[in-house]
């Protein structure tokens, strides 16, 4: 077949491809006309065959771009549906945290060692808390907590938003760090984890001794059910990563850390969705005007919720 | 090998040419990023504060999202680069050529952190450094890689001539550097584009001894030729 009858047999074709490609580039959520994939399919034929006769380098360039873009649209990642983020929240995730469970566990017991051996050890050496966090820091964060102090019922509903903004921008931030360094043989979460252990044990075993438990731990069991536990699911995932490189098994260390850093950032999305629901409480319910008592029952029946999810969520098949 | 071209073969067997970018262009590109981010942090700053306390909490998960997920929305809704990466010509893209996802682009921009320490990108740059792709801690982890952007090739631009069949069947190469030759020729000295065309006797026939300008008008007839203008 000579190249002018092959342009002619095809040119219609292309020419479809053409408009087909036009339109998808032009609106990236738009849906492709249902003959486009065979259409391009044809044209990467074309392009073979016209290689393969050397009808020419300019018909070989025209095809071989039409297949390229082609190749970035039909390829092109679809947005995930409402469906899917229902079943990842309602079973994937909680599964994949329980398939994690070593990894889990480690993380519980680096974060919760440093966190209880500095609240059991301030209230008898106050000084220790220092070693961790500046004293401005210790002082302004054990004073929030005092009897009159700023986070006394009633603030307005102004402030509680900041310290929305706050949370979301400091606490997920601090749990994205702690993933991210992961990739660095897990050093860098081990590091946040023990640190963050450190610094939340001493700023609660500082309360502790001054006395004002009473006002700390009907604000802080609320929020406290989401954010401790999110800050541990954080670390397990940098902790996926790190042990990927370290230990990586039957596979190469880039291809095992490419299947870690699928299963981690399942982890981390449900981490980010704890945090931000941490974030809401933290803000609008823990500070509430409402009786301690009520929001220490409010705040045990969350941590049951949590301990229940992990626990049970997605395991009957098809849930 | 200091090559930088990556073929990649698709499923229907065409090939992709991928030109993995180092980082010298990236981290230009991420400048430019930082400072449209400031940019905008300052634009955000001055209706937010006029909007108390509230405003300044809107403003910290406006600058959340920002530091975060802005190169996430760039690279996955804008054609896989940042208005940084558009700017240097750079593209993100699969290892396998395919345009970035949500979840490669989320995991290598998470990862831009460890990139960044212990200052400055300092593990990033080791990293690119020691991969033969340029890969940063991210890309290793997202399995992604950083491009050139293929500059837009409409076709040749070769001036119009009587074309001649070339007596001898071409190959692709062959084809390519004759039409590059008949590209180029207004860019040369007359005396430099016969010498060249002397490397081409046997194929055009005329003699190297000649003064030249008869091989020069062969060979760019063999070029029109070639592109279908017979």
């Amino acid at each position: 077949m000579s190249r002018e009858v092959f342009e002619k047999n095809h040119e219609l074709q292309w020419r479809a491809l053409e408009g087909n490609l036009a339109r998808l580039e032009k609106s990236r959520g738009g849906e492709a006309a249902p003959d486009f994939p065979e259409l391009y399919r044809q044209v990467c034929h074309h392009l073979a065959l016209a290689r393969h006769r050397r009808y020419g380098a300019d018909l070989e360039l025209r095809l071989n771009r039409l297949v390229l873009r082609g190749h970035q649209q039909l390829y092109r990642s679809r947005a995930g549906s409402l469906a899917a983020a229902l079943r990842f929240a309602t079973s994937d995730f909680p599964r994949l945290v329980r398939s994690e469970a070593k990894l889990v566990l480690l993380s519980l017991l680096l974060f919760a060692g440093p966190l209880i051996a500095m609240l059991l050890a301030v209230p008898w050496r106050p000084e220790l808390a220092l070693s961790v966090l500046p004293p401005a820091t210790v002082e302004q964060m054990g004073q929030q907590y005092a009897p009159d102090g700023s986070l006394k019922a009633g603030r307005p509903v102004d402030s509680d938003l900041l310290m929305f903004g706050y949370y979301i921008y400091n606490n997920i931030g601090i749990a994205f760090r702690t993933f991210a360094s992961g990739i660095l043989g897990g050093l860098g979460s081990i590091f946040f984890l023990v640190y963050n252990g450190l610094a939340i044990g001493a700023v609660t075993g500082h309360i502790k001794y001054m006395g004002y438990q009473g006002n700390f731990y009907p604000f802080a069991i609320g929020h406290g059910a989401f954010e401790l536990t999110a800050i541990v699911l954080a670390g397990a995932a940098g902790l996926r990563l790190g042990l990927a490189l370290l230990a990586p098994g039957r596979l190469t260390r880039g291809e095992s850390l490419l299947a870690a850093g699928r299963r981690a950032i399942g982890l981390v999305y449900g981490v980010a969705g704890m945090l931000t629901i941490a974030a809401f409480l933290e803000a609008f319910w823990s500070p509430s005007a409402a009786p301690a008592m009520v929001k220490l029952i409010v705040g045990g029946v969350l941590w049951l919720y949590v301990l229940f999810y992990f626990l049970v969520a997605g395991r009957s098949y098809g849930s | 090998m200091l090559d930088t071209y990556r073929p990649v073969e698709t499923p229907e067997g065409v090939e992709i040419g991928l030109r993995v970018a180092g980082p010298v262009p990236r981290l230009f590109a991420a400048a430019i990023d930082l400072v449209i981010r400031v940019v905008a942090y300052f634009v955000l700053a001055i209706p937010a504060s006029l909007l108390g306390d509230g405003g300044v909490g809107l403003l910290l998960v406006g600058m959340f999202l920002m530091e975060w997920f802005y190169p996430v929305l760039f690279e996955v809704r804008r054609g896989g680069a940042t208005p940084g990466k558009r700017r240097l010509g750079l593209l993100v893209l699969h290892r396998d050529g395919t345009p970035v996802g949500w979840m490669g682009s989320i995991v290598r921009n998470l990862l831009r952190f460890a990139d960044f320490l212990p200052a400055a990108y300092g593990f990033g740059i080791a990293s690119m450094l020691i991969d033969r792709d340029f890969r940063r801690l991210g890309d290793l982890a997202a399995g992604t890689v950083v491009v050139h952007r293929e500059p837009e090739m409409a076709g040749y631009r070769v001036p119009k001539g009587p074309s001649l069949r070339p007596s001898v069947p071409l190959d692709l190469d062959e084809q390519r550097a004759v039409l590059d030759y008949a590209e180029r020729l207004g860019t040369w000295s007359e005396a430099r584009a016969a010498e060249l065309a002397g490397l081409a006797a046997p194929l055009t026939g005329v003699p190297r001894t000649a003064d030249g300008v008869e091989g020069v008008k062969h060979l760019l007839g063999i070029a029109n030729w070639l592109l279908g203008r017979r």
